[in-house]
């Protein structure tokens, strides 16, 4: 589940924004404790907790005092704005340096593009409606 | 809800400076300075006869040392009882009475340890399968063993030492070691050392990283500092040893034109792009692999040194 050569505290929060962005994590609703992270992934929970404070100092997550932490409003279309920049070097770049690798031009990856778009329509739509 | 034991967690428990321990003909410890904040996990790394053992004994007043200053929870732990009925070391071959059952063990440790929790080693006893009432000499090496991480995480002593704890304990029994400890680490924190063996299972429950090698001091630093602090970069010779110039070289191989260089960097973005467009791959390093290659890399160093020491004294 973690990955044991990056810092975990990056992935406690990159986990989180991703529930957040696909919706398993509601805004306003509440995030798991720190504790409840340790235990469940397995981790130090002081690492936990610097994953989560990550998400508090953005603004993504905010606390209540004595109850707990909370997704919140807004920080799904901020992730996904966010996400949306980060796709191009993340995800383009890589995939142009492989195909240039390989002899597959422009026109070529963007067939492969718009096909596997196509192919792939209906289960996009069905995490879209979520 | 956290209900910390101890008021000041940022305070160190235990200091060392230049602390070291010669036995006849070794050095079991050379000059070793450390500084250990309350209320963490430190995992304490190295190979069989680095030191581990032996800083440990100085640390729970079992061993004294030739020089240097050892204090812990502010005073010298030697034959210091206000200091070592706070402290809880369980080592590798844990020695009981042999006559003892489990439970009369267990009695013991409830009237040594302050804060010990019966019911708790209990629930423990029952996950680990401990028989509860057979004599310990008549017990699996597993067990034996079962009975050390008990009392260990029971005893919720300030400073808890775990010396190589698991010799013997299976896979699903180190797994429930694992677990309690996290969890009963979260509700009750204190500082806890453990020995192992077993890096790349114990990894990701340490905040705190300590390397032992020849009795010396070769990593001191947060765990998630050393995840990324070093990488691998692989590809076309002629392309990596210009990208690796200048950066620390953990270890190198080649193989015909290709090179593997470990290199003990966290890469920026710019470079880790420079090196895509190079068509150089990027691999990270476990935690691990890390040890392996910091403890062979001050090997290479000790001997180096020592070949020098003899040109010297030979001229």
């Amino acid at each position: 589940m973690i990955d044991e050569s990056r810092p975990i505290f990056l992935q406690i929060a990159e986990r989180i924004e991703n529930d957040i962005v696909s919706g398993a994590l509601a805004e306003e609703a509440q995030v798991p404790s720190t504790n409840e992270f340790a235990a469940f992934y397995r981790i130090n929970p002081a690492t936990a907790a610097k994953g989560v404070n990550r998400l508090v100092e953005d603004g993504i997550l905010y606390k209540r005092r004595g109850i707990g932490m909370f997704v919140a409003a807004g920080a799904r279309e901020r992730l996904l704005a966010r996400h949306r920049e980060d796709f191009a070097r993340q995800y383009v770049q890589p995939l142009v340096q492989e195909a240039r690798k390989l002899g597959i031009g422009a026109g070529q990856l963007t067939d492969m593009i718009k096909h596997s778009y196509t192919a792939t329509q209906d289960l996009t739509e069905g995490s879209v409606a979520q | 809800m956290n209900r910390p034991l101890h008021t000041e967690p940022e305070a160190p428990v235990i200091e060392l400076r230049s602390v070291c321990k010669r036995f006849k003909d070794t050095t079991a410890l050379d000059s070793v300075s450390l500084s250990l904040a309350g209320n963490r996990i430190y995992g304490l790394l190295g190979r069989n006869g680095a030191g581990k053992t032996t800083l440990m004994s100085v640390l729970t007043g079992q061993g004294f040392h030739s020089s240097g200053e050892v204090r812990v929870l502010g005073g010298s732990p030697y034959e210091n009882d206000s200091v070592l009925n706070r402290i809880c070391f369980i080592r590798e071959s844990q020695k009981y009475p042999d006559d003892f059952t489990p439970l009369q063990a267990f009695k013991s440790a409830a009237l040594f340890f302050r804060h010990w929790d019966a019911d708790f080693a209990l629930q423990l006893a029952g996950e680990f399968q401990l028989p509860l009432k057979r004599r310990i000499k008549k017990l699996s090496r597993g067990q034996l063993s079962a009975v050390g991480v008990v009392i260990g995480l029971a005893s919720r002593a300030e400073i808890t030492f775990f010396d190589e704890p698991y010799l013997g304990l299976d896979a699903v029994a180190r797994q429930i070691f694992y677990d309690r400890l996290v969890q009963d680490f979260s509700d009750y924190p204190r500082t806890i050392i453990l020995s192992s063996h077993l890096i790349d299972e114990v990894a990701n429950l340490l905040e705190h990283v300590i390397l032992i090698d020849r009795g010396r001091i070769v990593l001191d630093d947060d765990a998630e500092a050393i995840r990324g602090s070093a990488v691998t970069v692989t590809g076309a010779a002629s392309k990596v040893e210009p990208f690796v110039a200048g950066l620390t070289v953990l270890h190198r191989e080649t193989l015909a034109s290709l090179a593997s260089v470990t290199v003990e960097a966290g890469l920026t973005e710019a470079q880790r792009s420079e090196a895509a467009d190079l068509g150089l791959e990027i691999a990270p390093v476990s935690l691990q692999q890390l040890v392996v290659r910091k403890t062979l890399a001050a090997a290479e160093e000790f001997s180096a040194n020592a070949a020098a020491t003899e040109m010297e004294v030979s001229r």
